[in-house]
C-alpha cells in the first residue's frame, strides 16, 4: 500500500506499470485518474488545492485500510496532489490490485467516494472572473451511504 | 491548544493557525468564545452546518469535549478526489 500526498506531477503510465507488476497473484488492476476540469465557460486559469498536512495522510490511510478490510485486495495506491494546477493537469490517481476484478472495481469506487468527502482537500477555481471555493455536493455525501 | 483554519474559513478569519488559551469544555464552547472576539470570527462561524471540525486530525462533532485535545481544525466540507 502506498499513499502519496505531493505537489509534484506524477507519471500515470510509470505508476500504473510499477503497480501492475507488483504481484502475480493479482489478476485485476483498476486505475482511476482525476483531472482538472475546465469551467463550463472555458476560462479556468488555476485550480488551487489546499490540504491539511498530517490529517490528509492519516485520513487517506484510514480509507485505504478500510477498503482492504472490505474487499480481497492485493495492493492499493493513492496519489493526490495539492498546490496550483492547470486545466488538464492530473490531480490524483487511485489504483487497486486484486485477484478478481469485482473487488478491484468496487474498492476503487469506494476509495474515490471517500477521498471526495473525507480526505481534507479543498479546491479553489481561479479564473478571470474571480476565485471561488468549490462547494461540496450533496450527492457526494449521499454516495457514502451506499457503502 | 493550536487552532487551525482551512479554505474559506482561513480566508475569512485571516490566518491559518493560532494558539488559543481556553477553558472551553466543548467545540461549541470554543466556537462561542472565538465568535465573541471579533466580527471576522463571528462571520466565519455564523453557520456551523457549513463547517466541519477535526480534533487532533480526526473528524469530530461540535458537541465533542476538548479535554486533552491539542489541535482543533475548522474547515468547510472537503472536496478531494
Amino acid at each position: 500500500m502506498r499513499i502519496a500526498v505531493q505537489q509534484e506531477e506524477f507519471d500515470l503510465g510509470a505508476e500504473a506499470n510499477a503497480f501492475a507488476a507488483s504481484d502475480t497473484a493479482n489478476g485485476a488492476i483498476v486505475t482511476f485518474t482525476g483531472v482538472v476540469r475546465d469551467l463550463a465557460r472555458g476560462d479556468l486559469d488555476v485550480m488551487e488545492i489546499e490540504h491539511y498536512p498530517g490529517m490528509t495522510e492519516r485520513a487517506i490511510t484510514k480509507i485505504a485500510e478500510e477498503a482492504k478490510s472490505r474487499w480481497s485486495l492485493g495492493d492499493v495506491l493513492v496519489i493526490h496532489r495539492h498546490g496550483r494546477l492547470a486545466p488538464g493537469d492530473r490531480i490524483m490517481m487511485v489504483a487497486t490490485a486484486a485477484p478478481h476484478r469485482k473487488d478491484a472495481f468496487e474498492a476503487a469506487e469506494y476509495l474515490m467516494d471517500y477521498l471526495k468527502s473525507r480526505a481534507p482537500f479543498w479546491k479553489k477555481e481561479i479564473s478571470a472572473s474571480g476565485a471561488d471555493w468549490v462547494a461540496a455536493k450533496d450527492e457526494d455525501e449521499d454516495a457514502l451511504s451506499r457503502w | 491548544m493550536d487552532v487551525l483554519y482551512f479554505a474559506w474559513v482561513r480566508e475569512r478569519i485571516g490566518l491559518p493557525k493560532e494558539k488559543v488559551e481556553t477553558e472551553a469544555a466543548t467545540v461549541n464552547d470554543l466556537v462561542a468564545e472565538l465568535s465573541a472576539r471579533e466580527d471576522r470570527y463571528a462571520a466565519a462561524f455564523a453557520d456551523l452546518s457549513a463547517l466541519r471540525v477535526a480534533l487532533d486530525q480526526e473528524l469530530s462533532d461540535f458537541d465533542a469535549p476538548l479535554q486533552g485535545v491539542r489541535e482543533v481544525a475548522f474547515f468547510p466540507p472537503m472536496t478531494g478526489g
